[in-house]
This record gives structure tokens, sequence and C-alpha cells, in this order.
């Protein structure tokens, strides 16, 4: 599930910034920032949803059960805490990286670490 | 609080020939302390740090009388600096506060990276990164004010208790972890660390290269590669991820110059864990940044986009996870 923040929670504060005045100079920062989150949440209208399948397929398969992907996230977070999953199980390295490609593509799809990932993969 | 006037009043102990001061200004960033900009009239150019009036105790943070007791030492050790010129007094007026020189330069890292003005310092500041860190670790330990030692399974316990008060459930970050528990280096020979050595706190001059390394807030005793890693962690590479260093540089130049300042030979791997450990740090920072939105303890919109900053740190830790298995 695509959180912290929520598309929801981005609209808000996204609203809250509109009602501001445009008088102080932290104004012009701010408004850059607001064109960033617009921006995002239109990559998330249109990948987020294929994205939080993908993240739940994964999750189904690597933990070898049914569940939201909420739960299920909660139960990788809870088994890797515990030890019952090591971080270098290849199951569990492929899916957060596979997630980690997903949500780069949403949230800063120019940022320079997804190439470093790609182009250094052995 | 009038700053001005109570630099005014404070210039002739700052210098001989000063009798007021001028231009006080705040600079932009330093949440936690405050940066301002003034000159004597003498034409000397200086920065005042002080704590902000009724500013949260921070329990990372150290005294600022502190923070000026160790820029000196360091000086004394051959590390460039900012030289200390006064360290504030109740009866100054100006709160917990120290003053030192103003370098000229530039921190921005987005412009040391790219702009052409530091095309010539560029290829040298990963060598000499590692030199100026040879000379601030090797700071003689007696010359220091009290500061708390901190090793790697400590900074991983402590930003793992943050990481659990967000709340938040990010699978990337626990692997990190018990990933990174697992290699941690031990430290048997704790040496000053300057603990935010990256772009952002070191001063470059077009010509001159690093002429200053600023912020010491966090400095504190600890393992060695943490500095070196630090500088490595991706996201202040504004781009330029093939440049390890600052964007500018190899990890070869950064351990060649560590080595040949005096600082001995540290392996590779040990600067990928500690750089491992600074993208895990940046991306807990991020998620208590956003949880100051989430409480609506700060409701702008710059601090619900900065939790989405957590996904290039959980891109980066893939990638180094990966790597370092």
């Amino acid at each position: 599930m695509i959180t912290c923040p929520t598309a929801t929670e981005l609209r808000e504060g996204l609203d809250r910034f509109d009602r501001l005045d445009d008088g102080d100079g932290r104004h012009a920062f701010l408004a850059r920032v607001a064109d960033n989150a617009r921006a995002l949440l239109a990559r998330e209208a249109e990948l987020g949803a294929a994205a939080e399948a993908g993240e739940q397929a994964r999750l189904s398969a690597l933990l070898g059960r049914d569940g939201d992907v909420q739960t299920l996230n909660r139960l990788l977070c809870e088994s890797l805490a515990a030890g019952t999953l090591s971080p270098t199980d290849p199951a569990v390295m492929a899916h957060l990286r596979a997630t980690a490609i997903d949500r780069i593509a949403i949230d800063q799809p120019t940022y320079c670490g997804l190439e470093a990932l790609l182009v250094t993969r052995a | 609080m009038d700053i001005a006037a109570a630099l005014a009043r404070l210039a002739p102990r700052l210098s001989v020939s000063a009798t007021s001061a001028r231009n006080a200004h705040r600079l932009s960033g330093g949440a936690s302390l405050e940066t301002w900009a003034f000159d004597l009239d003498d034409g000397t150019p200086l920065i005042l740090r002080r704590r902000p009036d009724n500013a949260p105790p921070r329990d990372t943070a150290q005294p600022l009388a502190h923070e000026a007791a160790l820029i000196r030492a360091a000086a004394a050790n051959g590390a460039p600096v900012p030289v200390v010129v006064h360290v504030c007094e109740p009866s100054d007026g100006l709160g917990e506060a120290y003053v030192m020189g103003r370098l000229e330069g530039e921190t921005l890292g987005k412009r040391i990276v790219r702009d052409a003005a530091f095309e010539t310092v560029r290829p040298g500041l990963a060598h000499r990164c590692g030199q100026v860190l040879a000379r601030i670790h090797a700071t003689p330990p007696e010359t220091l004010p009290a500061l708390t030692t901190s090793d790697a399974l400590g900074e991983l316990a402590r930003y793992e208790a943050i990481y659990r008060q967000t709340e938040a459930w990010r699978p990337t970050f626990e692997a990190a972890f018990r990933q990174l528990e697992r290699l941690a280096p031990r430290s048997d020979q704790p040496v000053l660390v300057h603990g935010d050595f990256r772009n952002g706190n070191l001063m470059i001059h077009p010509a001159e290269g690093l002429v200053g390394v600023l912020d010491w807030e966090l400095a504190h005793p600890g393992d060695p590669a943490e500095d070196l890693g630090w500088i490595c962690v991706n996201s202040w590479r504004f781009g330029q991820w093939r440049k390890p260093v600052g964007g500018c540089g190899d990890y070869q130049a950064l351990l060649d110059g560590y080595a040949e300042g005096g600082g001995g030979e540290i392996p590779l791997s040990r600067v990928q864990f500690w750089q491992a450990l600074g993208s895990l740090k940046w991306g807990v920072m991020c998620l208590m940044m956003y949880a100051s939105f989430a409480t609506g303890a700060d409701p702008s919109i710059e601090r619900a986009m900065i939790g989405r900053r957590v996904s290039e740190t959980e891109i980066d830790l893939v990638h180094l996870l990966e790597v370092m298995a």
C-alpha cells in the first residue's frame, strides 16, 4: 500500500497550501514543492493501482497466504524483524527490489539511484 | 531578541579595530540552530551560530560551547575550519551562541557538483576530503570536550527506536536493520567523527577547493569509516551517481587521501557499510519529518512531500544490500 503520505493526505496538504496567502518569501519555495506534489499525484493516479496489485501478488507468493496488501506488508515486516525471514533471502530481496522500482517511478522518477540499481546489477 | 543590536554592542570584543556591526541577516537552512551572517565596521566578515530561543532540547545535539571547543581542537590539529572568534556569555545578550569567521565559497551541493566554476577543483575533492578527514580523526582526545561515543550498533539501535516510533511498515528498512546489525564493524579505537560530513556542510572555494568543514553539531567519538561512508550516500550526489564521493570523485581517491593524510587503511566494505547505514538514517529522518505532517505539528506540503523521499533511500538500500550480500 502506498503511504507516508497517502494520496489523500497529499491532496489535503495541497488544499491547505492553495488556501495560503502568497505574500511571504517561503511561498515561492512551497509553490515548487506543490507543483511536484501535483505531478506525483498524477503519476500515482496512472501507476499506483498496478504497483499495489503487483506488490500484493508478490507478498502473497512470498508469504504463502492471501490477504490485503497492508496486512501482508506488515506480516513481511514482522517476519523480518523476528528473523523468521532472512534479509538476504533471494525471494525477499527480489520483492524489495521490485517494490522500490515501482515506488520510485511514482515518487521521484528521475532519481539517479534507479539507474545505479539497474545498471550495476550483476 | 534584537540580534543586530547585540552584535553591534559585542563588536569591539570581536576585533580590536571594530566599533560596531552591520548587515546582520539570518541565513536560510538549519532547523535546529540559527546561522546569522554579519560584518564588523572594520570589514571583518563573521558568522553567528546560536540556539533559537525556546528551542526544544535534542538528545543528539551538544552544547554550542562544546561545538566551539572541538572546532578549535580540530583547527589545532590542521583541519580546515572557520576560526572561532568568541564564545558568547550570558551578558552578551545572544543566548547560547558563538561567533566565527565567515569563509568565502559555496556549500550548495547542486552547484558544486555541476557548475563550471568548480570544474578545476572538483577532480581533487574526493582525495582532499580523505586527507581532511584523516586530520579531523587524528584530533588528540585530551583536547576535546566531553562527548558521547557512538558506534555502529549504537547508531542502528538509536535509529531503529525512532523508526518504531513512526509506526511505519517498510520492509526494506526492516531488512536493512537486520542485515546491517549482522555486518556491524566493532570500533576498537574510537576517533573524533564529524558526524555530518557531506555536501551542504563543506565550504568549497572555486580556486582553493575545500576550505572549511562546517556544522559540528553531531560530532562524537566513533568509527572513522562513519564519516567516509556518510559523504558517499547517494542522496547528496545530485545526479552524479557514478561519482560516489559527494558526486565529485571515486571511493579510491577518498581512501587514498585518507591513507596519505595519516588515517591508515580502511577497507571499502567498511565505507559501504556506513554508506548503507547513512541511507537508512536519512530514510528514517524523512519518515520523522513526514510524521510532523501526519500529526499536524507542521502541516506544510513540504513536510508531506519529504515522506515520499523515503523511496529514494529504499532504492539505494536495495542496491547496497545487493552489493554487500
